[in-house]
């Protein structure tokens, strides 16, 4: 299915391991020695990176046959796949729909059966939305579960790399093998050396109390609302229980998370210069002119639109009024999930509110593009964990069941996950 | 109608803090929207200050010469090299 990918190139495995005879399709921003990696931007169509990410050595010495690098929103910054400079990705799952975003290309992968498994890259809930869109499994691991090292970062307090899968046990497994301290990343933790997820997705949630967050739930469309309580009544039938929780911080995410991943992003993005990489330029001028003119030429405009409002956001006169209070948003938003969670195994919402886009419709208004980021985003401003698994359908487009638990609790959501399977 | 109103003008000069060269349409059309965005963050200020709870630890290795990548390697995504450098425009 064309649209998939942005290069289509094998790169074999180097040794016997978990994932021997596994095909993985790899995010277009994680950085593979030899192979063009592009973040879906015209600024590195050239871009070939003179080292592996650690997540791709960790590949390769599991013996994961990589088949190729996975379409995705420029840089990351989407929710529909529809901002790479390669056009837009297919969603398999619901034609004429979007994929979702940003790991649009590697969720549309696996639902295409085009590679058993996929990574993805989760800023805001770029692996959760396409993989509820594409009605396939994927995961947001704790911050500092997964090396970020050769991941071409966007907002690094915030992203992590997760794996997609058909089923979670596949998942995890392709967790199992990407997790784990790496002295190249200093923010990552030793909790996840020599992880056994993939045999926690063994259905039982005998005893399993599942807080929901109300203010999750309300928001969404009718079809996905009923579809969501039909899974929570499956997973009530198998032995849980659920009560209701308020996370009064909520209604701040949002807002919260754009200030600081555009303010990231900000500084991010400072290195496309033109001088390290990026698209030449015949432009004569000195160099803020030169820099300028390659910026204008090598980004999309949902780039420019998060620089551009990341550098109000901190500049002189707003810093304090926008992105000091967006870190006390985040704050907020952490508290009420270590409380909810100290009453709850797990939390459950929807998570997307609406069912898949249809091609084209969100382009024209990037506030409302933002808006349907809800459930997501706040589960990356507390870092934690959280897994988006099919729930069934609504008029036939795919739904998709977000569970969240504490920080490093990857096997209590993969274990309640999987038994909605 | 938006309350937290952005001109091209605010629009042009944050462009130019950020160095990205913008159109006219561009100028336009984001200035409509900066608007727009901005009053969505302005929910913002009901946030209470909130004590942060982060156990942060610095992480450091011994100071000790690696391998790192070579020259060629690392200059071989540059439009422009000379001598081992990078070649870029004139600062001034």
């Amino acid at each position: 299915m064309s649209g998939i990918f942005i290069t289509e190139e094998h790169i074999e495995g180097d040794s016997e391991g978990p994932l021997s005879g596994a095909t993985v399709a790899v995010k277009d921003n994680i950085s593979t020695e030899g192979v063009r990696t592009t973040c879906g931007s015209a600024m590195l169509t050239e871009y070939v990176p003179p080292y592996d990410a650690t997540v791709i050595e960790r590949l390769k010495a599991a013996g994961a046959e990589i088949v190729g690098k996975a379409n995705m929103d420029e840089f990351g910054m989407g929710s529909t796949t529809e901002t790479s400079a390669f056009g837009p990705a297919p969603n398999p799952a619901a034609e004429g729909r979007v994929p979702g975003g940003s790991s649009g290309g590697s969720a549309a992968a696996v639902a295409a059966g085009e590679a058993d498994v996929a990574l993805g890259t989760d800023t805001g809930g770029s692996v959760r939305n396409p993989a509820a869109f594409c009605g396939v499994v994927g995961i947001k691991p704790t911050y500092g579960l997964v090396s970020r090292y050769g991941l071409i970062a966007y907002a690094n307090s915030l992203e992590q790399i997760g794996p997609l899968a058909p089923t979670v046990e596949d998942a995890a497994r392709l967790l199992d093998v990407i997790s784990g301290p790496d002295e190249r990343d200093a923010t990552t933790r030793a909790e996840g050396k020599n992880s056994d997820y993939a045999s926690s997705a063994d259905g039982d949630v005998e005893g399993l109390s599942i807080g929901v967050p109300t203010e999750l739930v309300e928001g969404a469309d009718e079809g996905v609302r009923e579809t969501f309580w039909d899974a929570i009544a499956t997973l009530e039938s198998r032995g849980a229980s659920y009560h209701e929780v308020s996370l009064p911080s909520i209604e701040h995410a949002v807002a919260a998370y754009y200030v600081i991943a555009m303010s990231e992003a900000s500084s991010n993005l400072a290195r496309f210069d033109g001088v390290r990489y990026g698209p030449a330029t015949d432009r004569e001028g000195d160099w803020n002119e030169v820099f300028s003119a390659v910026r204008e030429r090598g980004f999309g405009e949902e780039v420019k639109r998060r620089i551009l409002l990341g550098t109000y956001a901190l500049s002189a006169g707003y810093h304090e009024k926008y992105y000091k209070k967006a870190q006390d948003a985040r704050a907020w938003v952490k508290q009420d999930f270590d409380d909810a969670l100290a009453e709850a195994d797990v939390l459950a919402s929807p998570t997307m509110p609406v069912p898949p886009f249809e091609a084209g419709e969100s382009l024209e208004d990037p506030l409302q593009m933002y808006l349907s980021d809800a459930n997501t985003v706040p589960v990356n401003l507390a870092n934690l964990p959280a897994i988006s698994v099919p729930a069934g359908e609504t008029d036939g487009l795919p739904v998709g069941l977000q569970l969240i638990g504490p920080e490093f609790g990857e096997r209590r959501i993969i274990r309640a996950a999987s038994a909605l399977e | 109608m938006s309350d937290q109103s952005v001109d091209g003008e605010e629009v042009r000069h944050v462009a130019a803090l950020a160095r990205v060269d913008l159109d006219e349409a561009e100028v336009e059309a984001f200035a409509e929207q900066f608007g727009e965005i901005l009053d969505a963050f302005e929910t913002l200020d009901e946030v209470p200050e909130v004590e942060r709870e982060d156990d942060l630890e610095n992480v450091m290795r011994e100071d000790e010469v690696r391998e790192s990548l070579d020259r060629e390697e690392a200059l071989r995504n540059a439009p422009e090299s000379e001598d081992g450098y990078f070649k870029g425009p004139s600062v001034s």
